[in-house]
């Protein structure tokens, strides 16, 4: 994957089972017409290599938040670890729709100043309505 | 009811196995048995994060499995004993007779290996591997999830 990023931009990579991550960069396409600055990853089909691998390739030279579907799982693990090994990635869990509209905006602050105020743009929009 | 499943899974714990097989099996305890797992607190903690809290999850090495699978295998809860790699799978065969089954979940590509099913990609010699099991009297097959059609070793391999 090339990465025509110009130096030090913050990329957004979800890592996702099956297609979530595809659609909610195409959602996020489709409501804010920004692009380039998600990349999705699925596990599909992936031991832990070749996660690792993608996630490589889907970093780039980062630096990144990485935005991962379950707080657990090959999605997680594989994440975690490369986050260990590079100190200007960051990792969130329980990606939503919501902390990925808000980071596309944000996206002038440091890998883990952008995880948290995800998890705050995402815990918002989890909520009860109605009746 | 003692440990209802012995899976072979490079991703180790993961949704496959906390929720579509821990479900239906009411697993109340994953036993994790992994030389490198075992040795890094760091990914003890990483694997724990995908596991609810009402499931107990156990660290081991070969050898401790080794030692400790009368006591799992005597337990009355419902187990779910995990291994990375076929290597792991056979040594804990050899040193505990209590392994009869082995579910072939998830073993993905890597230089040198060949697509055997959508989630199972072996080389020759792992190929071989899985089958000197099956000739031991162990029950060898690949199931992903389980509503899945169990492959027999024979079909894979």
């Amino acid at each position: 994957m090339s990465d025509s990023r110009p130096n030090g931009s913050l990329l957004g990579v979800i890592v996702s089972h099956a297609a979530v991550a595809q659609a909610l960069v195409a959602a996020v396409a489709a409501i804010t017409g920004i692009e380039g600055v998600l990349v999705p990853v699925s596990n599909e089909g992936c031991g832990t290599e070749a996660l690792a691998e993608r996630l490589r390739q889907a970093v780039g030279k980062g630096p990144a938040v990485l935005f991962v579907d379950l707080p657990g799982g090959s999605c997680l693990t594989s994440s975690a670890r490369y986050a260990k090994q590079h100190a200007d990635v960051a990792v969130v869990t329980g990606v939503n729709l919501a902390m990925l509209l808000d980071f596309v905006f944000h996206r002038d602050i440091p890998p883990a100043d952008a995880a948290r105020r995800a998890v705050e743009a995402g815990g918002k929009a989890i909520r009860v309505t109605g009746a | 009811m003692s440990l209802a499943l012995y899976r072979i899974d490079d991703r180790l714990i993961h949704g496959q196995v906390v929720v579509g097989w821990g479900q239906p099996l009411d697993c109340s305890f994953i036993v994790l048995v992994d030389d490198e797992v075992r040795g890094s607190d760091w990914e003890q903690d990483l694997y724990r994060m995908g596991v609810p809290p009402h499931i107990e999850v156990v660290f081991a090495s070969v050898d401790e499995a080794a030692e400790k699978m009368a006591v799992w295998e005597a337990d009355q809860r419902v187990g779910i004993l995990l291994v990375g790699d076929i290597d792991t799978a056979a040594a804990l065969a050899t040193r505990a007779n209590q392994v009869k089954r082995i579910n072939v979940g998830g073993i993905h590509h890597r230089a040198g290996r060949s697509e055997r099913l959508r989630y199972v990609y072996l080389t020759d010699d792992e190929a071989a591997k899985l089958r000197q099991l099956a000739a031991r009297g162990i029950d060898v097959s690949a199931q992903d999830v389980p509503s899945a059609r169990a492959v027999p070793v024979g079909e894979f391999t």
